[in-house]
């Protein structure tokens, strides 16, 4: 599924600079986590993936610069501190902001056939063991 | 054929879209084209069958064996409107090659028009050649940036001559510098990429980095991470001066934290930082000294891959004795294994 779709399925916005419409709208997201919690999403392999959350500090977009995570969206339309999105142009970390909850956003995501980071294939060595 | 490739030729059925393999310059006829012309174009055109279309879409197929019968009928004077297969079997453009792939097998046509899922126009045709063609490309496209990420990797450990390189990045990190949390890590993940580490590695090591990062900020007055790269591993070390962990065994156990309610707060104190780096290293050490500090130290071999060869060469580890090199150990390790 593009970027692009995803944000039309989730009503969503793009975050950050101009230019970054035309760069990461045809990014390919092969799958999805949401979590508000980092020391989970971090246990994972982002590749890939889009992250789903609630959390607005700069610290996602960290956690999800390490776990190699394609995109972050932010749900619920809270405002985002300015540090989290100077952050993202800077490591080229493509963000959308939804106004929908993170239980809507999973489900139209889910409808449209995107399914969870933790059970598609396995992309890492860092996957929690079953 | 070993299972690896096995799997990577099943990713890619269902990675690639049929619309990227398939031909694009179809050879189609009319429904009113004459049986006779037929013949024409199938030899012409070296094809043992071609999609019938009338306005764009697609119609009817006519092959090789329809011609046939029509000339063992007799030759009459029809067009192909009449001896064409009207049920047409089709894949649409954006469907995985693993559809086209069934449905060629299911079957046992040698073709299938592909259609768009817009404009039900015809498309293009896949055939089987186009598959075999298709994933053919793939996989020299793969087999080439393997081979470029090799000779970087290899790179800046052959430009120096010595008995034994080692790349020493060292990063400094301030206690309870919440804001500039990850900004070791996210350094060093770009400094491994730029080296030409494959991702996979960089990524346990970026990840390890952050989680030891966070502990330093959120436990600690601050400390180093300490990382060393040689050819075959990477070895990282974070040392702060306090407060030392009081029970380490309890520590290592997911979900067991003491992180405060701030940190939890911000997503992060879930008790799953020390188990993460566990998970993410080959070794690890984790000496501390309540009131001293506490150095953890991990080492991720680089060519060691699956899962099955981490396990094992955990355990061989653990056997072994300590005073032996890490570095050594696994340099050993990888000359044991009979395949690279």
């Amino acid at each position: 599924m593009k970027l692009e779709d995803i944000r039309k399925v989730l009503d969503a916005e793009w975050l950050g600079y101009r230019n970054i419409r035309n760069g990461y709208n045809a990014t390919e997201i092969l799958s999805c986590h949401a979590s508000d919690l980092m020391s989970d999403v971090l246990t994972l392999s982002g590749l890939g993936s889009l992250l789903l959350t609630g959390l607005t500090n700069a610290q996602v977009i960290r956690v999800a610069e390490v776990s190699d995570f394609a995109a972050v969206c932010f749900v619920r339309g809270k405002a985002l501190q300015p540090e989290a999105v100077q952050l993202a142009e800077e490591r080229g970390m493509p963000l959308l902001a939804t106004p929908l909850s993170m239980f809507e956003s999973c489900g139209r995501l889910y409808a449209k056939g995107l399914r969870g980071a933790d059970t598609t294939k396995e992309h890492a060595n860092c996957q929690p063991k079953k | 054929m070993p299972a690896q490739e096995i799997t990577k030729i099943q990713e890619l059925v269902y990675e690639l879209l049929v619309g990227e393999v398939m031909t694009k310059e179809v050879i189609s006829v009319n429904p009113s084209t004459a049986m006779n012309d037929l013949r024409l174009i199938l030899r012409d055109k070296r094809i043992s069958g071609t999609p019938v279309v009338e306005d764009g879409k697609l119609v009817g197929l006519i092959s090789l064996e329809d011609f046939i019968n029509w000339l063992s009928d007799g030759g009459p004077a029809c067009s192909v409107v009449d001896r064409m297969t009207k049920e047409v079997r089709t894949v649409y453009e954006d469907e995985p090659l693993l559809q086209a792939v069934n449905k060629l097998e299911r079957l046992g046509f040698g073709r299938l028009p592909v259609i768009s899922r817009d404009t039900g126009a015809l498309v293009g045709v896949i055939t089987k050649g186009d598959v075999v063609g298709g994933l053919l490309k793939h996989l020299e496209v793969d087999y080439r940036n393997a081979e470029l990420r090799g000779a970087r990797s290899s790179h800046i450990f052959e430009d120096i001559l010595s008995d034994r390189s080692m790349l020493i990045l060292e990063y400094v990190v301030r206690g309870a510098d919440f804001s500039g949390a990850g900004a070791s890590a996210s350094r060093l993940k770009t400094t491994l990429r730029r080296v030409g580490i494959d991702p996979q590695t960089t990524r346990r090591a970026a990840i390890a980095a952050y989680e030891a990062e966070m502990n330093l900020i959120v436990f600690t007055q601050g400390g180093r991470i300490k990382v060393e790269l040689d050819p075959k591993a990477i070895r990282l070390m974070a040392e702060d001066d306090g407060p030392g962990i009081p029970d380490i065994e309890k520590a290592m156990q997911p979900g067991f934290s003491t992180a405060p309610d701030w940190v939890r707060e911000l997503g992060f104190g879930a008790g799953m930082g020390l188990p993460n780096i566990k998970k993410c290293a080959d070794l690890m050490r984790l000496d501390s000294t309540v009131g001293k500090g506490t150095k953890l130290e991990i080492e991720i071999c680089m060519e060691l891959r699956s899962e099955a060869e981490r396990d094992s060469a955990k355990a061989g580890a653990r056997s072994e004795s300590g005073r032996e090199r890490a570095g050594d150990r696994c340099a050993r390790r990888l000359r044991q294994r009979p395949h690279q």
